[in-house]
């Protein structure tokens, strides 16, 4: 059956598109993409796009799924129903499952689970260290058979340069892009952004350099060893500056940030509401202002979700006990639609960020509405105003500090490989 | 003025007009300790609970005689005593509280913003009595009760704040209230225990204790936290009493008339000298007992409204 998505202003970054164009897709592949197709059969479903974006599906480098080991946090299932309704088409899973995504019968459950259950493509990140324990190389080899597209240990860093080294290396043979978490533990160890918000709170502070002292360690370990690099989600003005030098004699440092760090500072922490507890933590408006300019400037290449869900007893304690985490699915692509409001990015800017860029990394035939790519497409309004309400979400987690708030932009069709598994138009 | 707050959580929430109103209705309440029977019927049929997940003798005690002066009933549980150590969590035994109708809960909690937890879900009155490192309002209260009490103002001195700043609660409400009466505010202490961005209060920071002190009006000392690791911040106990102890020079460098506090408890020996603790300047005992009519007085103005 062939679908007809017409009349839409379609934005294609990777083909430097942005105009009036129809979109005929067939079974699972764009067939046609055209400013204007008359002549359909008469099965062909028409989707109206008017007045609305049609762009490719979002793929995110960075979100948690849950599955196997935190089902009560969110399944596949419900991570993937959150992820279609947000715009995303293929979403990276990182490794902090229970057990950990360390080796190759891990790898297949998510697989299988995902293809059985998934709404959206569904890539698994495998582990980089055995149990994230920082020991010992996890069988990288055999999750890459298995199906993952990158590996991190994400939620914490490779603890010893020796052994992320070595996990660079190795890496080479797959050509499996390393994400690091960029945390320095001896540092660490607070629960909100160390400055003048935590010394008005009281709770322990993370500071900057945390973060920054590991990016440049990761930095200077890749470019030692000629591997490519990926940084996720940064979030201060020291760590952009010191990607934006690196960047200038070494090309394969990429980097990735989250909507939280260019939407709210750690005055949001001041409530004590624990949905703004996050790692890295909310920062200083200096930060978020740097993270701005650092996406206007292409120093950041990725905006990822780093969808993080919580049941909500682990959000529902003292601040210092609660979980770090935003869900994100839902709200990444309105709050990303304020950056073009802002001016920082125009559209296709913005989606180059969200589609072209992550399937650069990734190394993946996606991210792109041309004939004969995979049809994962997504139309979208920028400037529909909504209320986030947690309750609403498709996800488990209902974990986000942007209740309440009215936000612009909703994505409202979502089709992966031809399938259409969400429509509000 | 009226009273409109429903809690007192911190003194960064407050007004100088709010402050004022506080210590003007402790002043009136201080002489009630000083008579024969020292009780009064003000607070007749409420009940305060004190919920204590830290240590505290002064404080605890301190509002329980408060309320006890103003004839409240009183109960008192500390986390030995609660279902915290069955796994209880924070809001469920506020909530099972809230529900035998308490007017007022005192909370002394390890960490900040628990007193603000309770406060958005329980209609009864909260009051913060020491979060964390956050606040500890109605000891920053008690100090200004006390030096508006000994130096006659509390606008316009020079007080000097001594020892772990970081890790103290009493630092930062004294802090904030010092601030917005305008006086001048010195941190000293080893500058692993100066926390980040301190200068945006307003406060001057000084690593050098017999420099800190000269011509202060207020010297105020605080204790090494050593529940909250105080003791990883300084090479030994030893030397931070060589570098940072208040000794009778200090004392004499000062403002003639200056005032030596202490929030309590003391390490004498550590951060202060037998010699300062006893002699004719310290007020740290003043401190004690007007915190029993400061306490007064914000139990009144939060639950004594419509008796």
């Amino acid at each position: 059956m062939k679908t007809l998505i017409r009349g839409g202003r379609l934005v294609d970054p990777k083909n430097s598109i942005d105009g009036r164009y129809d979109v005929l897709v067939d079974g699972p592949v764009v067939k046609e993409v055209s400013k204007s197709i008359r002549k359909v059969d008469d099965d062909t479903r028409i989707i109206d796009a008017s007045k609305r974006i049609v762009a490719p599906g979002l793929i995110d480098v960075h979100c948690h799924l849950r599955e196997p080991g935190f089902e009560y946090k969110e399944t596949i299932r419900t991570g993937t129903t959150a992820a279609t309704r947000g715009g995303f088409t293929t979403v990276v899973c990182m490794a902090n499952t229970n057990p950990v995504n360390d080796s190759r019968s891990v790898t297949e459950f998510i697989v299988d689970k995902a293809r059985a259950e998934g709404v959206c493509k569904v890539l698994p990140c495998g582990a980089v260290t055995r149990g994230l324990r920082s020991e010992e190389l996890s069988e990288i080899g055999e999750m890459f058979e298995a199906g993952i597209v990158a590996i991190s240990d994400d939620g914490r860093s490779v603890r010893a340069a020796g052994l992320l080294r070595k996990a660079l290396e190795y890496a080479k043979i797959f050509k499996l892009p390393v994400i690091s978490h960029c945390e320095d533990e001896t540092l660490s160890g607070g629960c909100v952004h160390e400055g003048r918000a935590s010394l008005l709170s009281g709770l322990d502070g993370i500071p900057a350099i945390a973060e920054e002292l590991i990016a440049g360690r990761d930095i200077a370990v890749a470019r030692y060893v000629d591997a490519p690099l990926h940084l996720t989600h940064i979030s201060t003005a020291g760590s952009v500056e010191i990607i934006e030098r690196a960047k200038r004699t070494f090309r394969k440092i990429t980097c990735d940030t989250c909507p939280h760090y260019f939407t709210l500072t750690d005055e949001a922490t001041l409530t004590y509401d624990t949905n703004t507890k996050v790692n890295p933590p909310l920062r200083s408006q200096d930060d978020v202002n740097a993270i701005k300019e650092g996406l206007r400037k292409g120093t950041i290449d990725i905006i990822a979700t780093d969808h993080a869900p919580h049941e909500f007893t682990s959000k529902d304690v003292e601040f210092d006990l609660a979980t770090f985490g935003i869900s994100g699915f839902e709200t990444a692509l309105a709050l990303s639609l304020g950056l073009v409001r802002e001016d920082i990015l125009d559209l296709k800017g913005l989606l180059m960020k969200m589609t072209a860029n992550p399937a650069k990394l990734l190394g993946l035939e996606a991210g792109v509405i041309s004939e004969g790519a995979p049809a994962d497409i997504i139309v979208f309004d920028p400037d529909m105003e909504w209320t986030v309400d947690r309750k609403s979400f498709a996800s488990k987690g209902k974990n986000t500090p942007f209740h309440g708030m009215t936000l612009r932009g909703r994505n409202l069709f979502t089709m992966v490989d031809g399938k259409i598994v969400y429509n509000e138009l | 003025m009226n009273w409109k707050r429903k809690d007192l959580l911190g003194i960064r929430d407050l007004s100088k007009e709010e402050m004022l109103f506080i210590l003007d209705t402790a002043e009136s309440f201080k002489d009630i300790s000083k008579r024969e029977i020292k009780k009064v019927p003000t607070l007749r049929g409420k009940t305060v609970i004190t919920l204590f997940y830290e240590p505290s003798t002064r404080t605890r005690t301190s509002f329980e005689i408060a309320a006890k002066r103003l004839s409240a009933d009183t109960i008192n549980i500390s986390s030995s005593t609660s279902s915290s150590t069955k796994g209880e969590s924070l809001k469920d035994t506020a909530r099972n509280l809230e529900s035998m109708r308490p007017d007022a809960i005192v909370i002394r909690h390890g960490m900040p913003g628990a007193p603000h937890m309770l406060a958005g879900i329980l209609d009864s009155s909260i009051i913060n009595g020491g979060d964390g490192a956050h606040e500890h309002p109605t000891q920053a209260l008690l100090d200004l009760f006390t030096m508006r009490d000994k130096k006659g103002r509390i606008d316009g001195l020079k007080v000097v704040i001594v020892g772990d700043i970081a890790h103290s609660r009493v630092a930062r409400s004294n802090i904030f209230s010092l601030k917005s009466f305008g006086n001048d505010v010195i941190c000293c202490g080893p500058p692993t225990m100066i926390p980040p961005h301190i200068e945006t209060l307003g406060v001057k920071v000084e690593y050098d204790l017999k420099r800190a002190v000269r011509k202060a009006d207020v010297i105020m000392m605080l204790r090494i936290q050593k529940e909250r690791g105080g003791t990883t911040y300084i090479p030994s106990t030893k030397e931070y009493s060589t570098l940072y102890g208040l000794g009778r020079e200090h004392v004499e460098s000062a403002a003639d008339d200056v005032i030596i506090m202490h929030p309590g408890p003391m390490n004498r020996g550590i951060e202060i000298s037998d010699e300062v603790a006893d002699g004719p300047s310290s007020v740290i005992l003043d401190q004690v007992e007007n915190g029993v009519a400061v306490r007064m007085a914000v139990l009144y103005l939060l639950i004594g409204g419509e008796a």
